[in-house]
């Protein structure tokens, strides 16, 4: 099964922490994402450029209308995410706990719908 | 060589840079592929100008000159500073073996550069406010205090404005490009109504005690004369004539003592008369394409007002059928009230009323102070004072802005009997 | 450059199609992303599970607190995603215009950040 963690925080706080903290921060999600890799589970993770160099596209009536981002307006914004193979929900959970992220912020846990097909498997 | 020449060189690097240093801008741009580099790169070229052409003469082409200069300092300023972050000699490698010095290059696409900067600016990714700021600093080279000024902020939020703006552009990664056909025609659009809202913020302020702010205006009709030297588009022409014909009007908009001066009541002697023919030149120009736009139809309706001696020899009826054709291209509550207003100067008040009555039913409109206006006008000369009075009253409730305030305060004094409730 | 393209609608929305309709909005999605993965521009993508499933996690002095339900209660919810690589924003604007959820939702482009700076 494939779940997508989505990370928020706070961007101003964040920005306001030492560098050291904020990159090893950063290591560890980087370690993370090998553990996983390890366990054959790692998709694809990414940090995000902060919210302000969002868009927002909508299609009606066959034009296209672009606006600046961000498209909701929330206290903590979306940070990043981790894309992965678990083997269910608590699976999903105990690795959701290991994002620092999850510290800081908070994490979403997404289960994924599977389409066969779609380039989310590990030879992709 | 004698001072007088030396002189004679340093008015020329002035002048150059007041007539040249957007273009040089915009290429540096394409060359450096970075706002930042490109406009310190800029101001070293011409530092370096400064120096150089008093003593060894003014070069052929001055704008190639100082586009070559700008890119050999910055890739030069790189390589100096690998030293400290190795990535960036691989960067002015990239640049100096991906890009061409315009010395050595002859027919440089540089009009296309101009083009590439006002389409990067005007990106819908930014917020409007970022695209007005952008467009100001970088097209027009007003200072972030000009721009301050005129919109009535401190300089400090202009600055971080365009300071997040180039950091979207450099982080999203918005391309410095001119967008294929496909995508032009909405492009362009956004570009328009970026320059609209400069004149528009220029010509009637929304907010504040003076009714106009000609800087914006007269920038905003540069901006559309610059666009269509780069773009031959209907709808370019339609906008520069609109704003040419408003433009035309200023003088006799307002009253000695700053009051607002309804069109009906102007001094047609004070309008500018070269605006004008200009204005309708464009105006007809643009309605012999085949695309007619928003701007080409509000353009043709300020044309047949300033082909009118005087209010009451107006072509209403024309004036009637080009709102029709407007609310087609463009529904809107707005051009819905516009179009009520001149239905009334041609079919008399009632019929006006009743097309106002019928559009603030809808809601639309409920809180626009200039729907109120024209109600109580139609009532007033219906001689239904009361009706009259509450409904300048209900105007003055939501006007913004202290000419029209005091325009309306006026109107409901002429109504006789009673003041304006507090 | 790579971006997450997050789409976002009311899942209300899409359960008032017909079923036909849903389905041939499924198959365009899937022949698009088809397409994407053939030009190597498509990293991942999937459609998300109803928002009902989400759980929401946080971690406060070594102590987990998990709530049912997503991050933040929308309008319009995330219905799924696609992580792309194309040259530049305008080409990142044009995938998600021209994907079908685009046309009933929302879709909003993020830019990845490249790995090794924490700022």
């Amino acid at each position: 099964m494939k779940y997508l963690l989505l990370v928020y925080h706070n961007e101003a706080r964040f920005k306001s922490m030492p560098e050291g903290t904020r990159n090893d921060m950063l290591v560890e999600s980087i370690q993370l994402c090998h553990q996983l890799d390890g366990k054959g589970q790692y998709i694809h993770a990414s940090p995000l450029q902060p919210e302000a160099t969002g868009s927002v596209v909508q299609v009606r009536e066959g034009k296209a209308f672009v606006t600046d981002g961000p498209f909701m307006e929330t206290k903590e914004q979306l940070a990043g995410y981790f894309l992965f193979d678990a083997e269910n929900q608590d699976e999903a959970i105990r690795i959701a706990e290991r994002v620092p992220g999850a510290r800081i912020g908070t994490v979403e846990v997404r289960p994924l719908v599977e389409i066969a097909g779609l380039p989310n498997s590990r030879e992709a | 060589m004698s001072d007088d020449t030396a002189q004679e060189a340093r008015d020329k690097v002035d002048e150059v840079y007041r007539a040249e240093s957007r273009q040089v801008l915009a290429t540096l741009i394409r060359l450096l592929g970075n706002f930042d580099a490109a406009e310190e790169a800029l101001q070293e070229a011409f530092a370096i100008a400064m120096e150089q052409w008093p003593r060894d003469g003014i070069p052929a082409n001055p704008r190639a000159w100082l586009v070559s200069t700008g890119r050999f300092k910055a890739i030069d300023g790189m390589r100096r500073r690998a030293r400290y972050d190795a990535s960036l000699n691989e960067l002015a490698t990239h640049i100096e073996t991906t890009t061409s010095d315009p010395l050595e290059q002859t027919n440089e696409p540089i009009e296309d550069d101009r083009l590439r900067l006002i389409f990067t600016c005007c990106h819908p990714a930014l917020s409007s406010e970022a695209q007005i700021s952008m467009t100001l600093r970088e097209v027009c080279n007003l200072t972030t205090e000009e721009i301050a000024r005129a919109f009535l902020t401190k300089p400090a939020t202009i600055a971080q404005r365009i300071v997040r703006a180039k950091a979207k552009i450099r982080d999203a990664r918005i391309p410095y490009e001119v967008p294929p056909p496909l995508e032009l025609p909405e492009r362009v659009e956004a570009v328009l109504r970026v320059v609209y809202l400069v004149f528009n913020e220029g010509y009637s302020a929304s907010f504040g005690p003076s009714l106009t702010r000609a800087d914006l205006s007269s920038e905003a009709i540069r901006l559309g004369r610059l666009l269509l030297q780069l773009l031959l588009d209907a709808e370019v022409m339609g906008l520069l004539a609109l704003m040419l014909l408003h433009e035309s009007r200023r003088q006799a908009r307002t009253s000695a003592s700053g009051d607002l001066v309804l069109l009906e009541q102007q001094d047609r002697s004070l309008w500018n008369r070269d605006l004008i023919r200009e204005g309708i030149t464009l105006v007809k120009q643009a309605l012999a394409s085949k695309r007619i736009g928003p701007y080409t139809l509000q353009a043709a309706i300020a044309a047949v007002h300033a082909e009118a001696r005087s209010a009451g020899e107006t072509d209403w009826a024309q004036i009637v059928a080009l709102y029709d054709l407007l609310l087609r291209t463009e529904p809107s509550p707005i051009i819905e009230l516009n179009r009520a207003v001149a239905v009334a100067m041609r079919d008399g008040p009632a019929k006006g009323l009743e097309l106002v009555d019928a559009l603030l039913k809808r809601g639309e409109l409920a809180q626009y102070h200039l729907a109120y206006a024209a109600r109580a006008d139609f009532c007033r000369r219906l001689g239904r004072n009361a009706d009259a009075r509450a409904s300048y009253e209900r105007a003055l409730a939501l006007v913004k802005q202290e000419p029209e305030q005091r325009f309306l305060e006026k109107r409901l004094a002429e109504l006789g009997q009673g003041t304006v409730s507090p | 450059m790579k971006y997450l393209c997050l789409v976002y609608l009311e899942e209300k929305t899409l359960n008032a199609f017909p079923s036909h309709e849903r389905r041939a909005i499924s198959d365009e999605a899937m022949s698009y992303c088809e397409k994407l993965q053939k030009a190597g521009q498509l990293l991942a993508a999937a459609p998300l599970h109803p928002v009902e499933t989400a759980t929401t996690v946080r971690v406060r002095e070594g102590k987990t607190s998990t709530t049912d339900g997503p991050f933040a209660e929308t309008k319009e919810q995330l219905g799924g995603f696609l992580m792309i690589d194309v040259p530049d924003l305008n080409d990142a604007i044009r995938i998600a215009a021209q994907f079908p959820a685009a046309r009933f939702g929302s879709v909003e482009v993020r830019p990845m950040k490249e790995l090794g700076c924490a700022d």
